[in-house]
Formats: structure tokens, C-alpha cells, sequence
């Protein structure tokens, strides 16, 4: 179906492109004229233009670009003992203005004139001047804090809202809620206790400080694990992408051969609504069989139904592939069918292995009222370097934030080699 | 830092103690010609265990993953003792751990299922892949840390 559609069509095009990036880089020239010549090695649909404005500036997760053209970047491990660099963008290139915040992490937003911004625990906020600078970097207020970091999924993930509330995802501290995590064979414990603090979306109240469990609400359940998220003003809703578990055949390797366990379960996009149960840890949904199956851990075979309380997915992606960014297009620039779009940042799998890799690329869900609407599009590839670079999974970069800037223009962050794309589009 | 004090301890101890096996192992030198084929079909038997058991984290290439799973090139949990690294096949390892400047996080199970040769097996590959030399794991060293990591 779609991932074998996806690997006929695209594989031989990655492939090709790949030869002629390989040739391009073996002169390696300075990379300004790699730019201009290849689009900072990254292949775009006609009409589009991949700039990378910047690298070397670390683990860059998340990003929030303004109006002004600076581009506020979360870094997931302390650079010279700052944890947020701030960027500014002058066209073609963009240079460090500053850099601030003495917590590592992920996630970052601009809203209502702060800057929020998370670390594996907590949520800071830092008020901006009118010019959206930080007033004051040395002194971020505590928004939120001690949400749960068990070194499983731990990166917290931050979004906002219009209507002033702030919405955190909680990584669950495990892949499948066994008994012993990631143990061959270990059955999922009984009433998943881990739903409790974890596994799902926590909404806050954007503009009060020190919160902690009790001051926010679960909004969403059963979700394994979401870096993507973002508010769909079409139809006024959260939508968010899960990372869905891991390892099927090293856990029930009579069920699940590496093939089948390289290709499933699907990464899902949900709509979400408050009080939604997207099923984790007793279901999983199949991209093949287009259902939801009852996760092994729970008695489940890969084929029995399971999930009958948990929502559907609004879209369904190959396995592993890890979509670490989620951002509504709202601009001009681009063509008139991206509009309210979604695109979606996957930062590659590891979980297919001895399989080969696959992901490392933007993809371009159409939208239609609101809804997925037609198949998804592979939008920006090239950024492993080459098809065996995407196999092998030792990608050069991983996409993981996205951003939109005033212009349209959208933003990409690499984490592996802290590098910034743009990416722009002229008739 | 009080962890990483006692467990340098820790191996401090084990690396004395793994001299001393070492220095009980050069009293007996005979069959050189064996211990090559045996490490050979060892390592053969060990990438079996490998591909099925240990590649889904750590990779093909032992490289591991980017903030994930630790990698196994050249890093002192592989090529320094073997109690330790024994020790952590039968347990598992869930702890944040730092290599080369980058933190490794995720869950690693226990694989106490492995057979003892199994565990032997593939310790020893992975002592002599992916770039990395270092002396075999017998079946008989497994089943003496499994011994030992029951007891506690």
C-alpha cells in the first residue's frame, strides 16, 4: 500500500539523487556554492529553493522563528553552558546573536510575548520586548515543573494555544509498558500505570507560574510518545504525531519477523480532542492491515482487533520513522495547495534494523477542512547524504523542528550536525 | 559523582582481578593453534546472536543511535572487563550513560535468556568488530558472573 508505493516511486528517486549529491560533494566546495548549486544538498519540488543558513550550532531541536527574522533555537545538550541560541537570519545565511538559558532540552514556542521553552523536567518562559527579544535571559520564570524524566522519552515537547493554555507532552518511560521494559517476552503490566504521569498530553495554564501535576489536566491519554505537535485553527484542534513502540520481533520474535517489525507499527497523526485515548500501551495501529491491533503485550497475535476505546488515527505513516516535527502551513508563499497543510519533520528510524533505515526527510501531508485529505509526499529528502547513509542510518543531518517565518518561508533544524535550513519558494 | 566513585572502584577491583586471571591463564600456553579457530568459530556463532538479539539497538556497524543506545566501538564497557560487561548482558542497563561527550539513554533489558555460550559468543564478536581487539569471553567466565549476579 502506501509504504510499498512509496518505496517503488521514491527509492530509485533517492537513489538518483543521491549518485549526483555524491559527485557534488566529492569536490566538497565551501558550503555557499553548495547552496547555490544543490540546495544545501537537499531535493525540493520544483520551484523551491533549500538554503542552509548555519551549522555547527548544536543539537538544535526545536525552533521559533520572529517576525524580526531571529530564529530562537532549543539545543538538547548544553553548548558552552547555554541552552538556547538565538539566531538572525539575514537572507541567506544567519549568524549567532546571542546565546542564553542554562537547561538543555527540546521544546520552544512563542506566544502572547514570551518565549517559552522546556527542559526534560521543567517549562520556562522568558518575557520578550516589542521587537520579540528576551528582556531579561539570565531569569526565565518556572512555568511548569518536576514532570516526570525517567531517560525514556524524557524530551517534553511544548506547544500553545489561542485561548491561553499551555500543552506539554509527557514521554511514557518505557516502550510497551511491560513488566521489564524492553524485555523479550515480558507481558504489559496489568492497568498501565504509567498513564498516570505519563504517555499523553498535560495542559497548563499558559500564564501561571511554578505548576506542577495537579495544576494541569491530562488532555490526551495513551500516547506512547509526541516531539510533533500543533494547533490546527481550520478546525480549531490539537493535532499531534506519536512515535509509535518499538522492537515487535525482539520482544515476540515467533509473531513479528524483522521485516514486519521494521515496517510496523505505523507513526500516527491524531486529531485530538480533550479527553482522547490514542490506546497506548494496549494497541497499535497497523498501516497494512489499516486497523488497530491488540499490542502482544496484552495478549495480542499481530492480527486480533484491539483498541476498541481509542481513537483512529487521522493519518498513518511507515514505522520508526520517528516524526519529530509537526507544523500547520499557514503562509502565502508556498503554492496555494500547502496552504493549511501539515508538513512533518521525521528524523529517521533506528528501530528497522538489520533492515535498512528509512526517513531522514519533510514530508507534506495535504490537509482539507481541517482533515488529512490525499496522499502524503516526501516534501524535502537529502538530508542523510546519500542512500546509503539513509540505510545504514549514519544520517549527516536529522530533521527535527520546524518553523514558519513571517515571509512563508519554512524552517528545518538538524540535531545531528546543527544545521538550519530554509527552505523558499519562488514562481 | 558518588556513583561514578564507587563504580570506578568497582572496576578497579575488576581490573585487578581480571589480571589475575590473565596471569593464571598464560600458566597453561599449550594448544595456540586451537584457540585462533576456536576464537574464529566463536566469533562466527557470535554475529549469529548479534543479528538477532543485539542489532535492532546497537546496529550493523555497532555504532549504536544518536541520544539512544550507546555505541560499541572502542569504548571502555567493551574492550575493559569482562565481569562488568558480563554483568550488564545479564542485568541489563538502565542508567543514563556518557560516552565521547554524548549521553545514551534508552532501556537496555536484561538478556538473561542468552545461554551462557550465547552470551560468550557474542561478547566475544563484539570484542573483535567493528574495529575493536580484545581478548574472548568463555562460557565458563558467563556462568560464573551469572553465578555471582544471582547471589546479590
Amino acid at each position: 500500500m502506501k509504504n510499498r508505493k512509496f518505496i517503488t516511486v521514491i527509492l530509485p528517486l533517492v537513489a538518483v539523487c543521491g549518485l549526483i549529491l555524491l559527485n557534488a560533494l566529492k569536490s566538497d566546495p565551501p558550503l555557499k556554492h553548495r547552496n547555490i548549486a544543490d540546495n544545501a544538498g537537499l531535493t525540493l519540488p520544483t520551484g523551491f529553493t533549500g538554503t542552509a543558513l548555519i551549522t555547527g550550532i548544536g543539537s538544535a531541536r526545536h525552533i521559533a522563528v520572529t517576525p524580526q527574522g531571529n530564529i530562537y533555537v532549543k539545543i538538547n545538550r548544553l553548548k558552552n553552558g547555554k541552552g538556547i541560541v538565538v539566531l538572525h537570519d539575514s537572507g541567506d545565511k544567519a549568524e549567532v546573536v546571542s546565546s542564553f538559558g542554562n537547561f538543555s532540552g527540546t521544546g520552544i514556542y512563542i506566544k502572547n510575548g514570551y518565549l517559552y521553552a522546556s527542559s526534560d523536567e521543567n517549562v520556562y518562559r522568558f518575557k520578550l520586548d516589542a521587537k520579540n527579544a528576551v528582556i531579561d535571559p539570565e531569569h526565565p520564570e518556572t512555568v511548569v515543573s518536576g514532570l516526570i524524566n525517567r531517560h525514556e522519552h524524557e524530551a517534553k515537547a511544548i506547544l500553545l494555544d489561542n485561548a491561553g493554555n499551555l500543552y506539554v507532552n509527557i514521554g511514557a518511560y518505557s516502550n510497551s509498558c511491560q513488566v521489564k521494559d524492553r524485555q523479550k517476552g515480558s507481558m504489559g503490566q496489568k492497568g498501565c500505570p504509567i498513564l498516570d504521569s505519563a504517555a499523553g498530553i498535560w495542559q497548563f495554564k499558559a500564564d501561571k507560574l511554578n505548576q506542577h501535576y495537579g495544576d494541569g489536566v491530562r488532555y490526551a491519554t495513551g500516547l506512547r510518545n509526541v516531539m510533533g505537535m500543533d494547533w490546527n485553527y481550520q478546525d480549531n484542534q490539537l493535532f499531534v504525531m506519536q512515535h509509535g513502540r518499538d522492537q515487535l520481533h525482539d520482544i515476540f520474535p515467533e509473531m513479528f519477523d524483522q521485516k514486519q517489525s521494521a515496517l510496523l507499527p505505523a507513526e500516527c497523526l491524531y486529531a485530538i480532542k480533550k479527553g482522547d485515548n490514542a490506546g497506548w500501551p494496549y494497541m497499535y495501529y497497523d498501516q497494512i492491515q489499516h486497523k488497530k491491533v491488540l499490542m502482544p503485550e496484552y495478549g495480542g497475535d499481530g492480527k486480533k482487533a484491539g483498541g476498541e476505546n481509542a481513537i483512529d488515527p487521522a493519518a498513518a505513516y511507515p514505522g520508526h520513522l520517528a516524526p519529530n516535527g509537526l507544523l500547520f502551513y499557514t503562509g502565502d508563499q508556498f503554492p496555494a495547495k500547502y496552504k493549511n497543510g501539515a508538513f512533518i519533520a521525521f528524523h529517521g528510524s533506528w528501530n528497522r534494523a538489520p533492515e535498512p533505515q528509512a526517513g531522514y526527510f519533510v514530508v507534506f501531508q495535504p490537509f482539507k477542512n481541517g482533515k488529512p485529505d490525499g496522499q502524503w509526499v516526501v516534501f524535502a529528502n537529502g538530508f542523510s547524504g546519500s542512500q546509503a547513509q539513509t540505510e545504514s542510518g549514519r544520517a549527516e543531518h536529522r530533521p527535527c523542528g520546524l518553523a514558519q517565518g513571517a515571509d512563508g518561508s519554512l524552517y528545518v533544524s538538524d540535531d545531528t550536525k546543527g544545521t538550519i535550513y530554509k527552505i523558499t519558494y519562488k514562481k | 559523582m558518588r556513583i561514578k566513585i564507587i563504580a570506578s572502584c568497582v572496576l578497579m577491583m575488576l581490573m585487578y582481578a581480571g589480571a589475575q586471571a590473565q596471569v593464571k591463564h598464560k600458566a597453561k600456553p599449550k594448544a595456540k593453534h586451537s584457540t585462533t579457530t576456536g576464537l574464529a568459530a566463536s566469533i562466527a556463532k557470535g554475529k549469529t546472536v548479534y543479528m538477532q538479539t543485539c542489532v535492532s539497538c546497537h546496529q550493523v556497524d555497532g555504532g549504536g543511535v544518536q541520544n539512544m543506545n550507546p555505541p560499541l566501538i572502542k569504548t571502555t564497557y567493551v574492550l575493559g572487563d569482562k565481569t562488568k560487561l558480563i554483568t550488564i548482558v545479564l542485568n541489563g542497563f538502565n542508567e543514563s550513560v556518557e560516552i565521547e561527550g554524548n549521553t545514551y539513554s534508552n532501556t537496555m533489558p536484561s538478556h538473561d535468556f542468552l545461554k551462557d555460550e550465547d552470551i560468550a559468543n557474542v561478547l566475544t564478536f563484539v570484542r573483535n568488530s567493528f574495529g575493536n581487539k580484545a581478548p574472548a569471553v568463555t562460557a565458563a567466565e558467563v556462568t560464573k558472573v551469572r553465578a555471582a549476579v544471582k547471589k546479590t
